[in-house]
């Protein structure tokens, strides 16, 4: 064979090379875009179908007035969003003191303390290891957990307190993991800045460390809040079920998403159960939102462009 | 300026330093003279920034460094001053501009505050005072609740030199301070160290040789051994050790045959 003809056929083999390449990277693109598409389109039904059930029964009324009970679940929602509030509330300040401080610990005392004892090192690795687990574990034992320890061992009954104490057990994981990954992030720099100044560790972790992480742990405490507002299980065995509005911590109430699930368990109101899992999803669609504006004015206001 | 000529700021005594087995200092003996600029010379890895950690303990942070030999301020032993005291009167620059992100003013104020200064009229008048010396204060004197992070990287260095100032040392550590830097605020930087010197003593770590023979009076060379270890090769007046190097080892290296 000349050099002629081989160069023409190694062109001709190149050639096929790139249009087989072409043709695979195409088939790639589209099955990427296939996914994509498909996962968004689940997310989009779901929540079409859900409002599209539901929002024919949301008005004023319904948003105002309290449930009655009853197998035909009569009346509104109003105290479960009340309710949903008051729970909100009491497990994030429950918890969020004691993840932080968790996360704190972790990240900036434990590594020192580990070092000079042998005990402490093995406490501080059960203690991760720990919270790697609870992380994983489902919602309804944490539920029973609470119900065992606070409702009856405990006394403190159905109650406000009860489920805001288990609801907060199930995000400490959450917390102190955001908080840790938070507190990882802040320079190296920042610390050996404010020491060298003569600041204590304390002063320097509180005034330098911390205020630098809020942009993570606000994102962590915001993902919990939407956690809190979610789950179910564990909230019908330790808040009760009460459509009444807890007058103190120690009432039994109902949550939205208990109500959701009493309303389609226990009555003939599925259309009701639609529009508070309506409203449901628009909460928690809006408090996504809010992470993202909240996060970015943060660090934005710690960088300095606002 | 009237400076006694043999006051000693330090005396280091057979100083060596260890991360766990690897000796990255070996038995450093050198006097730093008040009220002088000191620069500290010699190739990448020779420790030179790990010296200038011991002279206010911040390798104590680093886990597994342990020291000999002893460092002594003024007539004290470094080791017996209390930590807080010792970083209070010894201010460190670093390699990279690192101010807070907070505002100009809350940076400076950060030190004070530390050490117990509340009310806000002292506040105030040190800022001014440590931004006026840091030559920073008419640059920023109209935007002082402005983020420090909106600066440029020169005026960011110059803000941590005024962060350091505001507690009052008499010891500057500047470890490579215009490294990140451009050549003019560099040059900026180096002006100041000068107008400074009357205050403090300064320690500056730089790998720029026209850098150290411009703004420094007294410098030494630091080299590493076969085992990597660091150790003293000479140190004297800059003007002597950049005209007539006592070793051949300092001719090769700021002549720029090595390092």
């Amino acid at each position: 064979m000349s050099n002629q003809t081989e160069s023409i056929l190694a062109q001709a083999k190149n050639k096929r090379n790139l249009k087989r390449q072409n043709t695979v990277q195409v088939f790639g693109y589209i099955l990427v875009w296939l996914c994509g598409i498909i996962a968004v389109a689940v997310v989009f039904w779901i929540i079409g179908y859900v409002l599209s059930q539901g929002l024919g029964v949301i008005n004023l009324e319904f948003l105002t007035t309290k449930p009655a009970g009853g197998v035909s679940g009569e009346g509104g929602m109003s105290t479960t969003i009340v309710t949903t509030l008051y729970l909100v509330i009491l497990t994030i300040v429950i918890a969020t003191p004691l993840g932080v401080g968790a996360a704190i610990y972790l990240v900036e005392y434990a590594g020192d303390a580990s070092r000079e004892s042998k005990l402490v090192a093995f406490l501080v690795k059960a203690a991760r290891t720990g919270v790697e687990i609870l992380a994983g574990v489902p919602s309804i034992i944490f539920g029973l957990f609470g119900f065992a320890l606070f409702v009856s061992y405990l006394k403190l009954g159905f109650s406000l307190l009860s489920a805001s104490l288990s609801g907060a057990a199930l995000i400490l994981p959450t917390i102190i993991r955001t908080s840790e990954e938070a507190l990882h992030t802040v320079p190296r720099s920042y610390r050996e800045g404010s020491l060298s100044l003569g600041a204590t560790k304390w002063h320097t972790v509180f005034n330098v460390v911390l205020p630098s992480a809020i942009p993570g742990i606000v994102t962590g405490i915001v993902l919990s809040v939407g956690r809190i507002i979610a789950e179910t299980a564990i909230f019908w065995v330790t808040l009760g079920g009460s459509y009444y509005l807890p007058k103190t911590i120690m009432n039994s109430g109902r949550s939205m998403a208990l109500h959701v699930y009493m309303l389609a368990s226990e009555t003939r109101a599925f259309d009701k159960a639609m529009g508070t899992a309506s409203i449901l999803i628009i909460i928690i669609i809006l408090l996504n939102l809010s992470i993202n504006i909240l996060s970015r004015s943060l660090t934005a206001r710690m960088i300095g462009n606002e | 300026m009237d400076i006694d000529a043999n006051c000693e700021k330090f005396q280091v005594e057979n100083l060596s330093v260890y991360y766990d087995d690897f000796r990255a200092l070996n038995n450093i003996t050198l006097p730093i003279k008040c009220n002088q600029i000191t620069s500290i010379i010699g190739p990448s890895g020779c420790g030179k920034s790990t010296f200038l950690r011991a002279f206010n303990r911040m390798n104590d942070l680093i886990p597994h460094v342990s020291s000999e030999g002893r460092i002594i301020k003024d007539t004290q032993d470094i080791c017996d001053i209390d930590i807080v005291a010792l970083r209070k009167s010894v201010g460190m620059i670093f390699q990279r501009p690192n101010p807070f992100p907070k505002s100009i003013f809350e940076n400076v104020a950060f030190g004070p505050k530390a050490h117990g200064v509340k009310a806000m009229v002292e506040l105030e008048d040190i800022v001014e005072k440590s931004l006026r010396l840091s030559a920073l204060w008419d640059e920023v004197k109209d935007r002082l609740d402005k983020s420090a992070l909106s600066l440029s990287g020169g005026q960011q260095q110059r803000l941590c030199i005024a962060r350091a100032l505001a507690v009052n040392p008499d010891v500057l550590l500047m470890d490579e301070p215009a490294s990140a830097l451009d050549p003019i605020a560099s040059l900026k930087i180096e002006d100041l160290m000068q107008d400074l010197k009357s205050q403090v003593t300064i320690i500056i770590v730089t790998h720029n040789m026209q850098q150290a023979a411009r703004a420094s009076d007294f410098t030494a060379f630091f080299n590493m051994d076969e085992d990597r270890a660091g150790y003293l090769v000479e140190h004297g007046e800059t003007a002597r050790i950049f005209t007539f190097p006592g070793e051949k080892l300092t001719e090769n290296y700021i002549s720029g045959r090595f390092g």
